[in-house]
């Protein structure tokens, strides 16, 4: 038999309110830790440590990432800029998400030392060796998986997300299913493999099992007119939800890192850029509920 | 190498036959033939209508095939007539040769009737038959007389008549199905040609029609005749034939075919005393014979890169899955795990009495030792992957990106099958997955490269102030872009030392006569997205340029 608590009544008269009580902070981050460990599952890599998350390289974005940088062992979501923001011009849109993608493949990679293949799965390919060289993705990990429909696609990703082999798996899916991302995230838990959907910006703002989304545009204005050097790349990155995290939104420059044997450069990372003067200032303030953003 | 058996089988009224099984499968009230009517079919031949086959009702009645159809008409008033179909008659042969798989790996169609002088349209009375190499195979049947049994038995429940006959020679077990009077002496025991066949009419010997019409004018009929004649002026007169089937058939000659499917390296079989059905059985099967056939590639030091499941029908009819390895392997828990996801497209039909798995495609493999904790190494998991993808999604969709060495964008990297073809010589375990060695300076050119390169270069319809300047607008799939800014031009001249290539090599085939060069711009609209497009041949007055995009960048 438990003694009844009383239901903690304020007075409603109190002259002098006291300040509520300050958390103390190793309690707090304590309840956080486990917090995060109940979230990530009960997948193998979940249960008793959190492998260190994959910064992005500026601390202004790996600051609101829980962890300082995308989970690994977790699905991430990427999508290109909607439709009607760029007149209906499909093909050149993708260009930016993937790139924000292979950068983050080939940062990846390139911590992880030198083996671990990573899955590209698709139903048309047209990767180009030297642009994902470019971006810091060595070309000759990439095992390039093609099925004939999306169901095919999806069934690749989450064998290989399962299997735990691959570094990471990438599949280009137009529109899976929230029972399929489901799948997917817990595939990815599962086999410990970090894994990336690369999609159109869905139409109606759905509930999302995977850990981050990201919206990439490319921004404007980044190539002077005039003969010029060919410029970094640089996107708009919108962080659309983020579990445990603060969506925002920050312009970034990709850097190329050290150059390696002639294969093109291994890692690079992404500078926030400041605001330019006159387009719409990076809100990193946005009301947070239960880690989604209401915009 | 050990002595030969080999099994001829003559389907005397195979066409007929067809026609009847069909007809028997229908249901009473489709049914156009009653039972014991006389059928014929018939093909226009020489102008005229003429019978084709006829069955054993009809022949009695007198109809005889090559008849004018208004005189076999005239013979057997009831005659039932349909149209020949030759294509539908080689079909079913060579499903029942694929059937007799069953007994023997080692089939093929006998084409003898094809290998004379006389018309192919003409109606031939051996045209259908099949041969069986049972050499080594027969102790599984329980003996040859058992096997033989069992064959004609089989095939004769299905509706075909049928006669069989064995021998060390193809030649002598041909003669003896066609001609053997003798129904118990079907066997010819070993070296025992000579014997069976010295009696039998010169026909036994496979010759063309008009060679032993020849034969028989200066009074050779029975193969006795020709045994003890000298073979020079044989040959002068009748052709080398003459001698070479004699001697074919009495096995002084050796004589080779084709069988019709490869005969693979190994294979273990399971037959079933009662037809199965039920997948849960077929799955038992396989592994057993799983479990068999990786103790024999152990045995040979080999591993397999494919594996066949064949399953024999009741019905005579044969269903099987394939799977492939990206290595060699003869694990049989692995290689059942692939060959599991595929059980389920085994079509059992009524029933599965015989199962045999083979391995067409193997490549030798040495002992391995497991490591300590059992677990496979990441490259063998990684190769697993790579199995069950391949084997799901089609071997051609696991690719690999390889620079080309060639400065083309289109064909300086290129995709290539992740995994090699069983054909193919076999690479070394690890290296199959490492990084590629040509991947030289000239893989990654210093200029930017577009992160999508389009399959094709598309035309684009371009506004440039002056020809020789990046453009200003540009509209590609009816959607118009404005340029922001443009860096170029870069030039990429054609592959001059490639001037033949064909065309299939070549984005635009009109290109691969001359080849012009590109001038690349890499250029960005005004939503930031950056192209990658180039105008085709130097500017020349009055020609209007063409332009295409080709890629896009990150």
């Amino acid at each position: 038999m438990t003694t009844p608590v009383p239901f903690p009544r304020r007075p409603a008269e109190s002259p002098s309110p006291d300040p509520p009580p300050r958390p103390d902070p190793a309690l707090l981050a304590d309840l956080r830790a486990r917090i995060r460990r109940l979230e990530r599952g009960h997948g193998k890599a979940g249960r008793d440590q959190v492998p260190a998350a994959l910064t992005l390289g500026d601390p202004a974005i790996d600051g609101a990432l829980p962890g300082g940088g995308l989970a690994r062992a977790a699905l991430h979501e990427v999508v290109g800029p909607p439709e009607e923001a760029m007149g209906g011009a499909m093909g050149g849109t993708m260009g930016a998400a993937t790139g924000f993608c292979a950068a983050l493949l080939g940062r990846l990679a390139a911590g992880d030392g030198a083996d671990g293949a990573i899955l590209w799965c698709c139903r048309d390919h047209d990767l180009y060796g030297p642009g994902l060289a470019a971006l810091g993705l060595d070309p000759a990990r990439l095992l390039l998986v093609r099925g004939r429909r999306d169901a095919d696609v999806l069934w690749a990703m989450e064998e290989g997300l399962r299997s735990g082999v691959p570094a990471a798996v990438v599949g280009q899916v137009a529109a899976p299913a929230a029972v399929a991302l489901r799948r997917l995230h817990l595939a990815a838990e599962t086999g410990g493999v970090t894994g990336f959907l690369l999609g159109r910006a869905p139409a109606d703002r759905q509930a999302s099992p995977a850990m981050t989304r990201w919206r990439v545009a490319p921004l404007p204005g980044g190539l002077p007119s005039g003969l010029s050097p060919w410029p970094a790349p640089r996107w708009r990155l919108e962080l659309l939800r983020c579990r445990g995290g603060r969506p925002g939104s920050w312009d970034v420059t990709w850097h190329a890192g050290p150059e390696t044997d002639g294969h093109g450069t291994a890692g690079g990372a992404f500078a926030v850029r400041p605001p330019a003067a006159g387009t719409a200032a990076p809100t990193g303030k946005k009301t947070l509920v239960f880690g989604t953003a209401e915009r | 190498m050990a002595r030969r058996r080999f099994l001829s089988v003559w389907l005397p009224d195979l066409s007929t036959d067809r026609l009847w099984r069909r007809e028997r499968r229908r249901p009473a009230w489709e049914r156009e033939l009653a039972d014991g009517v006389p059928l014929a079919t018939v093909a226009a031949v020489q102008g005229g209508q003429r019978v084709a086959a006829a069955d054993a009702a009809a022949r009695a009645a007198g109809v005889a095939p090559g008849q004018p159809l208004a005189d076999a008409r005239a013979l057997a008033p009831g005659l039932r007539t349909l149209a020949a179909d030759p294509a539908a008659d080689t079909r079913l042969v060579g499903a029942l040769a694929d059937w007799c798989g069953r007994y023997t790996p080692w089939t093929a169609v006998d084409a003898t009737a094809d290998e004379g002088d006389i018309d192919p349209t003409a109606p031939h009375p051996f045209r259908h038959g099949l041969w069986l190499d049972i050499s080594g195979c027969a102790h599984l049947f329980g003996g040859e007389a058992a096997l033989l049994a069992d064959l004609t038995g089989r095939l004769a429940r299905m509706g075909f008549a049928n006669t069989a006959a064995l021998a060390d020679t193809a030649g002598a077990a041909w003669a003896v199905a066609r001609f053997g009077r003798d129904p118990d002496r079907r066997i010819v025991p070993p070296g025992g040609q000579r014997a069976i066949l010295a009696p039998l009419p010169l026909a036994a010997l496979r010759l063309p029609a008009g060679t032993v019409a020849a034969l028989s004018r200066v009074g050779l009929r029975r193969v006795d005749d020709l045994l003890g004649l000298p073979r020079a002026p044989l040959a002068a007169r009748f052709g080398t034939a003459v001698a070479r089937r004699l001697d074919q058939a009495l096995g002084h000659d050796a004589e080779s075919f084709v069988p019709r499917r490869p005969v693979p390296d190994l294979r273990a079989r399971l037959a079933f005393a009662e037809p199965v059905s039920a997948a849960g059985d077929l799955a038992a099967a396989a592994e057993r014979l799983l479990d068999a056939l990786c103790a024999d590639l152990e045995r040979a030091r080999l591993g397999a890169r494919r594996l066949e499941l064949v399953g024999y029908r009741v019905d005579g009819g044969r269903t099987g899955v394939a799977v492939g390895t990206s290595r060699p392997l003869r694990d049989p828990v692995r290689l059942f795990r692939l060959l599991a996801g595929k059980l389920e497209r085994l079509d059992p039909g009524f029933g599965i009495e015989t199962l045999v798995l083979a391995a067409p495609a193997t490549a030798p493999q040495g002992a391995e030792q497991a490591d300590m904790d059992g677990r496979a190494a990441r490259g063998d998991r990684l190769a697993d992957l790579l199995d069950r993808l391949g084997n799901r999604l089609g071997p051609g969709s696991l690719r690999r990106l390889r620079a080309g060495g060639s400065h083309l964008p289109e064909r300086a990297w290129r995709q290539v099958p992740a995994v090699a073809a069983p054909d193919a010589p076999p690479a070394p375990p690890a290296a199959a997955l490492d990084p590629p060695v040509a991947a030289a300076a000239d893989a990654v050119p210093p200029q930017p490269r577009p992160l999508h390169l389009l399959p094709w270069p598309e035309p684009i319809e371009v506004v440039a102030p002056v020809p020789d300047h990046p453009p200003v607008l540009f509209r590609w799939r009816r959607v118009q872009h404005r340029i922001a800014a443009a860096e170029g031009p870069e030039r990429i001249g054609p592959e001059w030392w490639h001037a033949e290539l064909p065309a299939a090599d070549v984005p635009d085939p009109a290109a691969a006569v001359q080849a012009p060069l590109r001038d690349y711009y890499r250029v960005e609209d005004e939503g930031g997205a950056r192209y990658w497009l180039y105008r085709e041949g130097l500017y020349r007055p009055g020609v209007a340029p063409r332009w295409f995009l080709h890629g896009f960048f990150g």
